[in-house]
């Protein structure tokens, strides 16, 4: 059991020590400064207020685009999982926007709505819902149809079937489309920032590149990575294991 | 009074159930026998209002209450709550007492999971009898129960149906289950236009 718990620990102290070495090979603070000259940098950042200011306008466009991709493709994953007439209409679509690349997406936004936050936050959201819908569509089609016919026996309203029916059988397939919507979300939003805002992280990164900031480029994609972290650790990853608690009692 | 008028009832074109017409009486209990892959649990289906696909009428009360096969409880859900939710208007010290009058008092909180096969046929009994139904239908209740849980359950599922006098459709193979709780058996034979009731 503390084995278990230590690996992760010595995981990513392996992981430090390498680039600790490779910093010292390099010996070029330009191209890979050592993990202890960030700490200056991210402490100067932190004191000025750019990094909480451009931090909380990523996690802004990433809540945003989650709530947006999630709603939209569960909802459309739900209908394609339960009617295979829907399926056969939408399936096609879903192939085409599963292959689209991300980036002639947020291009095209960018170019028919303009250089705005919309136009930002629909490009993220239109790359993520068909990932959603994928494994939700999984999800729906597992649905037990034993229960379906129970609670049309007991004659379950429509409400209290989606939650006590519905909602449960989904929810491992939710959490799964969660947990790896925020990974892929949070790059996409960058890229986003990167192409088209003037704020975000991406926006930071974008600028320190054209400077060729190795250092800052770090600071400001190692801070958002401790925010998604923190994310998955107090929120995702509690909220999952409440959903499983009946299948460990 | 419960009337089933089936004309016919097919599965892609395949009739599998052919005209089929009989009454139960308030408080009666029928016995429904025939070999495995007939047409019962279809015919079940159709009665429960679980499958509306076929040609004919069922006239059934809208208190209608099913044991499957399957337990088929909620497993997310506490016990308790496995009688709350199919019946929103039961009070939960009702629910209780219902749970007690099958044997599975102070088993509320856990969930279904957590209970032995036996416990859960029971709990599934407890939710067909929790709002006094007009109409109970059971798809082979007692199946894959042990000989001595299956007698408990036999006569629980009595005391419950002479309690409550529900108009009961059962399935069974087990002729002996059907002696003991019904007062008529349909048997199903099989016809090249679907099932028919026999003699």
């Amino acid at each position: 059991m503390a084995a278990s718990r230590l690996t992760p620990v010595l995981s990513l102290a392996s992981m430090l020590a390498l680039w600790v070495v490779a910093a010292g090979l390099t010996n070029d603070a330009q191209i890979l400064p050592t993990p202890w000259q960030l700490l200056p940098l991210f402490a100067q950042e932190f004191a000025s207020g750019d990094l909480l200011t451009h931090l909380g306008a990523t996690l802004v466009r990433v809540l945003w685009a989650f709530t947006l991709a999630m709603s939209l493709g569960t909802v459309l994953g739900l209908i394609m999982g339960r009617s295979t007439a829907t399926n056969r209409w939408l399936d096609p679509w879903l192939v085409i926007f599963l292959n689209l690349p991300a980036l002639v997406l947020i291009v095209l936004c960018y170019l028919w709505i303009g250089l705005t936050e919309a136009a930002a936050i629909t490009a993220v959201t239109l790359n993520k819902v068909p990932n959603v819908a994928v494994v939700i569509r999984e999800g729906a089609r597992a649905l037990d149809p034993d229960l379906d016919a129970m609670a049309k026996v007991y004659r379950m309203s429509w409400w209290t079937r989606q939650r006590h029916v519905v909602f449960p059988q989904l929810a491992p397939f939710v959490a799964a489309a969660a947990r790896s919507g925020v990974a892929v979300i949070w790059k996409i939003v960058l890229v986003v920032e990167f192409l088209g805002r003037s704020s975000g992280v991406g926006f930071q990164i974008h600028l320190h590149f054209q400077l060729f900031d190795v250092a800052m480029v770090l600071v400001y994609a190692f801070a958002f990575i401790g925010v998604m972290l923190t994310v998955e650790w107090l929120l995702l990853q509690p909220a999952e294991r409440r959903s499983r608690r009946w299948r460990t009692a | 009074m419960i009337s089933v008028d089936i004309t016919s009832k097919s599965f892609d074109g395949m009739p599998v159930l052919g005209p089929i017409s009989f009454r139960i009486a308030p408080g009666e209990t029928l016995a429904l026998v025939g070999p495995s892959g007939i047409g019962k649990s279809t015919l079940l289906r159709i009665l429960a209002g679980i499958d509306p696909e076929f040609e004919g009428r069922v006239q059934r009360p809208g208190a209608l209450s099913m044991v499957f096969q399957e337990p088929t409880l909620l497993p997310w859900r506490s016990v308790l709550h496995n009688l709350l939710i199919p019946h929103p208007e039961l009070r939960p010290d009702a629910a209780r007492t219902m749970l007690a009058r099958v044997g599975i008092d102070g088993k509320e909180t856990l969930f279904p999971g957590q209970l032995s096969l036996g416990q859960q046929r029971r709990l599934s009994l407890a939710r067909a009898f929790a709002c006094a139904p007009k109409m109970l239908i059971m798809d082979e209740p007692f199946v894959s129960l042990d000989p001595e849980t299956a007698e408990t359950m036999l006569r629980l599922t009595e005391a419950l149906i002479s309690e409550h006098h529900p108009a009961t459709l059962f399935v069974t193979h087990d002729l002996r289950e059907a002696d003991r709780l019904a007062s008529r058996v349909l048997t199903l034979k099989s016809t090249p236009s679907g099932a028919v009731l026999g003699p």
